[in-house]
């Protein structure tokens, strides 16, 4: 991998060839008087990180470069060399077990990944050895084997295609799960090719692999024993993709050129790397923050100790005479070990145990998303699927939603929806034959329906108006068609006639034209039948077919009816037929256009035109003639395809849907809603592209769009750079500088004064603002292009490379702010933007399973992802977040008293609380509750964040753990820290605090201040809570239960394996004292009150009753259901206000 | 003291047989539907808000400022009296025997030190020695002694443990008891005269025992080999620590006070918080009640003067304190609960107004006024 980046970056290595040779079949070939083998990689795929021997070492230094685990380690060596106020267990104990959960963890999670891995690499082919088909496993394959795929099987590895079972040296695949296109595509055999591979002596020359899927270029040399070498070259359309699936061809042949890691697939795949969430940065800032508190304490009592000391009679005073040892350390060793001892005394503040409650949290925090009905989905009888359990919290942080459209957005399943005739509108509801219902048309009192002609004729543009191939059913069923002729044969049924074409669209069309009666039945050389009303078969003869391409946006056959008539017909965008069709007929349906557009569907306008002899001479001798051009061929064609095209006629207009995943709009909108800025990244067309956004309302009829696609860098006639340039300063200055300051946190629905922008870009464009030629200011594109991008409230880019969708997710991600993104996808085309996004979604959808294997966390449907991270990640924010603040005050007021009394100790490092209260104090005593809290908190109802999506942007931009809130905590730590240290210090300035008369010591000191300390920490978390489970009852009044039933237990007995019985009754004796009870009583309250009085200034946040109720009121009234069956008129609404 | 809106959610949780018609029919993996999984367990959700706060603040500030003037009175009422007989100034009678300090005189130096009582103190009275400038809570002090020892292990009477280092051992001889604590046992001798009208001085009885936690004096401290009476014997084979003029087991002729459950010695290894600290020494029992336990007048102190403070800047007190049911005299508990009362009422008082005047939005009206 490294080597290859290495080569890469330094391209003109010499040593490294640009092209590999690859001997077919792995032969010698007559040309090269040397075979060498050459030595690939095998087609072994590998995704896990470690092996049985290297998991031990990587696993234990990956563990300790967390700086938490380092220091730990740190401090626990400490323990263990130098004289230190606390034993090594205290520390060493809590690492080991953090260390040992965490490794059996990541174990597990390889473990599995090593099963997915092998069950991908003993999947079993056929490998072609000596002429016969050997089974292999797929891990097996060498470059140059010779491998046999069946239907419906997937690549194992990239083939050139050599044989095609089918006749005409083609097959189809589908490539839906490595760029989402699912339509088939059709791939070539290699030209000229023999039959008998067994005899077939060649050598390939290709490219090095490289990641881009639509480049292929290599030759490939054919050896016969009598002739010259013959030379073919081939192309991205020989080549077949590892996880593309061979689709309606019985079987190929194709010998392997690309293996294993070094598949085109593969090299899309990006590296996993360990994802760290936001919440994890921020710990490990306050953990340099108390580290520093830490260093500068302990920095403090050694320089005082020192001081101190060296006063007459305090180093050494009679009474207390160093031992021999101490005596003969050199000064500064013992300074430093003195300081070193002060670090171990004050470790605690940062809690090893806080590491082990953020896993566990996130650990058993997860199952909540796993367990989750909402999630469930019923087809796939599935629910959500958690990988990754780090990533929770970020989940409540999204800022950038990167969405794929195919299987995402849309079900990747077109409809036909309605259709205009003639200004009329013909719904699709009715499949019966001659059933058009009008449900809505103009001044239709005199006639109804438009003339049945034109009916006709429609439905006759529709069948013959397109490339679609009939899916050949068995032989015998075809034979039977042909033989018993359409009139005696029972229809069948539409699901079961499989249509295949480059476009879904097309298919959508010539189903709904079935439904309306017309039946396409096939192409047979040259000749079109379609049956019609009559389930009589009208034959056409196809003269010509003027391809679709995105810039004409329409495409147009031309055929001869039996009568002798020459028709065109023309289906294309309103914007390109239109100009083409006489004007007085445009009005009738450009209503109806417009409507189904706004509706969401996909509309496309036909038109006709009846060629004359002479016309039609002109028209085929300038096709052919633009067809056999060498040079300009593209810009012949086209005009000879824009001279044909005119002066049609129109007949009407259809609307495709493509049917949206449920609740894809409300979903995006609540995305919206909550801040998120959604991009739609997707590897389709961009017409296609634009209607989904349209559809899921992420752009509106008020949005203005922005293109910076390949058409309109091209439109101006000028150089692409120039253009590019002066198009992004155009896009840069409308949307950025022009826009008004004030726009950041206001819902654009309501923010109707500014105009909207919505910006689409290509895979073309964005290479070139990407890469730009060297004589630009590449740099200066990036930002701009960004900014654009940011300042517009939805972005679409469409023909997208995997790779170049993790390019966007990355510079979105390290742009300014380094927002949270999150990428969703179902195909493996998204796993690397999925991979590279803070957080990757997978959608358990169709296309197979590397997206959900690839992700963080897998979801069944898009609709789920609102409840995901509107609800669960809000919920997990909210919790971590807490919990992580506490766990850094908790510690700070449980350490400071321990400070504080170092300058009444003579700084000698005398602990304040005895070792088991030390070691108990984060492990027993406060760390349940918290536990409890941060699995079972919600601050505000499910249903109510589900609601109302704007409280996400609450907690936006890690808003709990900004140093604001950290400051409060610390604030709040310190002035504990001090009632309980200072509070109880006034008390002891007499320690006689029983009606005896009798005296309490430091540990009876030690132990007042605990006891303060840890109801203070618990009953602070109380109220913190506000959601009160009996889950939270039992574990926080449990706990502090347990603390006293502990600290009897402990003091109760004469511990044998103790050295020093130093809390023997004392917890009893300070009981039996009413000052001490007093004192507790007192400083407790005392501590709590900064945050009760918090807590009533604060606006309440929680779901009171009647403000819910209100809100959700007034939610409705807003987002309302009418606004979601009126989209336009409450658009309308909305641009007039403005 | 919250308003709490005791939501309990629908718990669809027990009859899950009802949510589908199929439900039970086939096993699925769709989650369980139990509340708990579902987080919609039934929750008591409080809210903090000035509605449910100010009552409790009324209520704080109405407890704590009676218990704190209580304590206050308490505390005030408490009789005490100090005497500092360090000797350090030349006034002083002690300032002699402050001024020759060696540990191994064997004669010591003996001081009294005059005072007299301007009230009487009518119950119980607490004497104490306090020392300033003493680190008992030093940790290389504290540490220093063997706890097994001194409950009476032999084995560890014999090899004490290491932390007693370097009072330890002494010319090969285990030290009983070892460690730092013990060797620096306070050995001052106090006695308490009172000086009649007519000049003739009466001896006050001094109660040696009650002085010690009782578990401590029963349980923790004990004497090798159980309560045999020869500690002689026992604690043969052991020496004395280096500052002490007489071994362990001389440190009482009363069998139950001597040894290692001698009570001066228990009060003394409970190692004290803070560098000035007090330690209870002698009781003085109340007689009868019809005459105080030290009617007003003169009294003597008088010092066997042994133990040494000057090097380290120290300071020796004897305290006369009588004990309520607090404790001994500290002002400070009452004040603050005063102080903390009051500040609960004002803030409530704040509050309020803050609440009459800005609250109306709010729709809880529920504050006792």
């Amino acid at each position: 991998m490294l080597r290859r980046r290495l080569n890469r970056l330094f391209g003109g290595d010499e040593k490294r060839v640009d092209s590999r040779t690859i001997y077919v079949g792995n032969r010698p070939c007559p040309a090269t008087e040397t075979f060498i083998p050459p030595k690939f990689c095998d087609n072994r795929i590998v995704s896990s990180k470690y092996t049985i021997w290297n998991f031990l070492p990587k696993n234990l230094f990956e563990q300790f470069r967390r700086i938490a685990n380092f220091y730990f380690l740190i401090i626990f060596l400490v323990q263990v060399i130098v004289d230190t106020p606390t034993s090594p267990v205290t520390s060493g104990l809590p690492l080991f077990f953090v260390i040992t959960v965490t490794a059996i963890k990541q174990g597990y999670e390889d473990w599995l990944r090593h099963k997915a891995d092998s069950e991908v690499n003993k999947y079993p082919v056929r490998v072609l050895e000596d002429g016969q088909p050997a089974r292999k496993d797929s891990e097996k394959i060498k470059v140059g084997d010779i491998v046999e795929v069946v239907e419906d099987e997937t690549f194992p590895c990239d083939l050139i295609l050599l044989q095609s079972s089918r006749d005409d040296d083609t097959c189809f695949v589908t490539t839906a799960s490595l760029d989402g296109e699912s339509n088939h595509k059709t791939h070539y055999t290699v030209p000229d090719m023999e039959k008998d591979l067994q005899s077939l002596s060649a050598t390939i020359e290709c490219e090095q692999p490289q990641p881009d899927l639509y480049k292929f270029v290599g030759r490939m040399h054919i050896y016969k024993p009598e002739h010259d070498p013959a030379v073919r070259s081939l192309g991205p359309e020989n080549l077949l993709l590892k996880g593309a699936t061979l689709k309606n061809t019985k079987k190929i042949y194709g010998v392997a050129v690309y293996t294993g890691m070094e598949t085109k697939m593969a090299l899309n795949y990006q590296g996993k790397s360990q994802k760290r969430s936001a919440v994890e940065k921020s710990i490990n800032a306050f953990l340099l923050v108390y580290l520093c508190i830490l260093i500068s304490k302990a920095v403090v009592c050694t320089t005082l100790k020192y001081v101190w000391q060296s006063q007459d009679g305090q180093d050494e005073p009679w009474y207390n005479q160093k031992t021999e040892k101490e005596k003969g350390t050199i000064l500064y060793v013992k300074m430093f070990t003195d300081f070193l001892s002060f670090m171990v005394l004050f470790n605690f503040i940062i809690p090893v145990s806080m590491y082990v409650t953020v896993e566990m949290q996130k650990f058993l925090g997860s199952f909540f998303i796993t367990w989750d009905r909402d999630f469930f989905d019923p087809e796939i009888e599935e629910g959500a699927l958690v990988n990754t359990s780090d990533l929770n919290e970020e989940l409540g942080q999204v800022e950038y939603v990167f969405t794929d459209k195919t299987g995402t957005l849309t079900q990747n399943n077109m409809e036909f929806i309605e259709c205009c005739i003639d200004g009329f509108q013909y719904t699709a509801f009715s499949s019966e034959l001659d059933s058009f219902c009008v449900t809505d048309g103009p001044v239709s009192t005199f006639q109804e329906k438009a003339g049945r002609e034109k009916e006709e004729l429609f439905l006759r543009a529709l069948c013959l108006c397109h490339t679609v191939q009939v899916k050949e059913a068995g032989p015998d069923e075809l034979g039977g068609d042909q033989v018993d002729g359409p009139a005696s044969e029972p229809l069948r049924p539409a699901e079961q006639r499989g249509f295949i074409a480059s476009s879904p669209d097309e298919v959508a069309l010539v189903k709904g034209a079935m439904r309306y009666g017309f039946t396409f039945l096939g192409l047979e050389s040259k000749t079109m039948k379609i049956k019609n009303w009559q389930n009589d078969v009208e034959e056409y003869e196809l003269l010509h077919v003027l391809n679709f391409d995105p810039v004409r946006r329409r495409m147009s056959v031309i055929v001869r009816s039996k009568s002798g008539d020459t028709l065109l017909f023309c289906k294309g965008a309103d914007s390109s037929i239109f100009p083409r069709v006489r004007p007085e007929e445009v009005e009738r349906i450009r209503m109806h256009v417009q409507r189904s557009a706004t509706e969401g569907y996909r509309t496309l306008c036909v038109a006709y035109k009846r060629l004359s002899v002479d016309e039609y001479a002109a028209a085929d001798a300038g096709l052919r003639e633009a067809r056999l051009a060498l040079q300009d061929r593209e810009e012949k064609l086209m005009a000879v395809y824009n001279q044909v095209e005119t002066a049609m006629s129109l007949i009407g207009a259809t609307a495709v849907e493509d049917r949206l995943q449920e609740e894809a709009a409300q979903t995006m909108e609540a995305l919206q809603g909550a801040g998120m800025k959604v991009w739609v990244l997707t590897g389709d067309k961009m017409e296609t592209a634009k209607s989904t956004c349209y559809a899921c309302r992420l752009f509106r009829r008020s949005t203005e769009l922005l293109e910076l696609t390949v058409r309109t860098l091209e439109s101006g006639g000028r150089r692409r750079e120039e253009m590019l340039h002066d198009l992004l300063f155009d896009f840069h200055r409308k949307a950025v500088q022009d826009a008004p300051p004030a726009r950041a946190g206001v819902n654009r629905s309501w923010s109707s004064a500014n105009p909207e922008y919505g910006f689409i870009v290509d895979g073309a464009a964005l290479a070139l603002v990407m890469n730009p030629s060297p004589d630009t200011n590449c740099s200066r594109y990036r930002s701009l292009f960004l900014q654009i991008c940011q300042n517009c409230t939805a972005v679409l880019c469409c023909r997208m490379a995997p790779l170049q969708k993790a390019q966007i997710v990355k510079m979105v991600k390290n742009s300014k702010g380094s927002p949270i993104t999150l990428s969703i996808g179902d195909g493996a085309n998204d796993v690397s933007m999925i991979l590279e996004a803070h957080v990757g979604i997978g959608v358990k959808g169709k296309e197979g399973r590397q997206a959900v294997r690839n992700s963080d966390y897998a979801i069944p449907k898009l609709k789920h992802l609102r409840k995901l991270l509107l609800a669960h990640g809000h919920l997990y924010y909210i919790r971590i977040a807490h919990l992580v603040q506490y766990f850094f005050y908790k510690n700070l007021c449980f350490i400071l008293p321990q400070f504080l009394y170092q300058f009444f100790c003579g700084c000698s490092q005398q602990p304040l609380y005895d070792a088991a209260y030390l070691t108990m104090y984060n492990i027993c005593f406060t760390s349940m509750p918290i536990l409890a809290y941060s699995l079972l908190e919600q601050q505000i109802a499910i249903e109510v964040l589900l609601d109302n999506a704007t409280l996400y942007r609450d907690i936006a931009k890690n808003a709990m753990l900004r140093w604001g809130p950290f400051l409060y905590w610390t604030v709040l730590a310190v002035f504990q820290g001090l009632i309980f240290f200072f509070g109880v210090k006034y008390l002891f300035s007499n320690p006689a605090l029983q009606d005896n008369g009798q005296v309490f010591g430091n540990w009876s000191y030690g132990t007042i201040v605990f006891t303060v300390l840890v109801f203070t920490v618990t009953l602070k978390l109380a109220l913190d809570t506000r959601h009160w489970t009996w889950i939270n009852h039992f574990v926080i009044w449990g706990s502090l239960a347990f603390y006293v039933v502990f600290s009897f237990f402990w003091g109760g007995i004469i511990w044998p394996f103790l050295k020093q019985q130093r809390l023997y009754f004392v917890f009893f004796n300070m009981l039996s004292s009413v000052s001490a009870w007093l004192v507790i009583i007192l400083l407790i309250v005392l501590s709590l009150l900064p945050d009760i009085l918090l807590g009533v200034l604060r606006k309440p946040r929680g779901p009171h009753t009647q403000q819910l109720s209100k809100e959700s009121l007034l939610y409705v009234d807003r987002y309302g259901n009418g606004a979601r069956r009126f989209p336009l008129a409450v658009t309308c609404s909305w641009r007039h206000s403005g | 003291m919250m308003a709490s809106s005791y939501n309990i959610k629908e718990e669809d949780g027990h009859h899950s047989g009802s949510s589908g018609p199929g439900g039970n029919a086939v096993r699925t993996k769709k989650p369980d539907n139990t509340a708990f999984k579902q987080q919609r367990l039934p929750a008591w959700q409080p809210i903090i808000t000035a509605g449910t706060v100010l009552p409790a603040f009324f209520i704080i500030g109405l407890i704590f400022i009676p218990i704190g003037i209580g304590l206050y009175v308490t505390s005030n009422n408490i009789k005490e009296f100090e005497i500092d007989y360090t000797g350090i100034d030349i006034s002083s009678p002690c300032f002699n025997c402050s001024q020759s300090y060696s540990w191994n005189t064997t004669t010591s130096c003996t001081c009294s030190i005059p005072f007299s009582l301007d009230q009487p103190f009518e119950s119980n009275v607490f004497m104490y020695y306090g020392l300033s400038n003493f680190y008992q809570n030093h940790r290389r002090y504290v540490k220093s002694r063997d706890d097994s020892q001194l409950n009476g292990n032999l084995d560890s009477l014999k090899a004490p443990s290491k932390e007693c280092e370097p009072y330890r051992i002494n010319e090969n001889m285990p030290i009983a008891p070892c460690g730092a604590i013990a060797n620096s046992m306070f050995n001052d001798t106090l006695d308490l005269f009172y000086i009649d009208p007519n000049g003739t001085r009466t001896p006050i009885p001094l109660m040696k025992t009650g002085i010690a936690w009782w578990t401590d004096k029963h349980v923790k401290f004990r004497n090798p080999g159980g309560s045999s009476s020869n500690l002689t014997a026992v604690f043969y084979g052991t020496t004395k620590p280096l500052s002490w003029p007489k071994p362990v087991y001389e440190l009482d002729t009363d069998p139950e006070n001597n040894g290692f459950v001698n009570e001066d010695l228990i009060v003394w290894m409970r190692t004290a918080a803070l560098p000035t600290f007090r330690k209870l020494y002698r009781i003085i029992q109340k007689k009868n009640s019809l005459t105080p336990t030290l009617p007003r007048g003169n009294y003597t102190l008088d010092i066997v003067y042994n133990y040494p403070v000057r090097s380290f800047d120290g300071r020796k007190r004897m305290i006369l304190s009588t004990i309520s049911w607090m404790g001994g005299k500290n002002p400070f508990l009452g004040i603050a609960y005063i102080s903390v009362g009051s500040v609960c009422f004002f803030l409530g008082v704040v509050l309020l107004f803050i609440h009459h005047k800005y609250g109306n939005r709010n729709n809880s009206s529920d504050i006792p006024n």
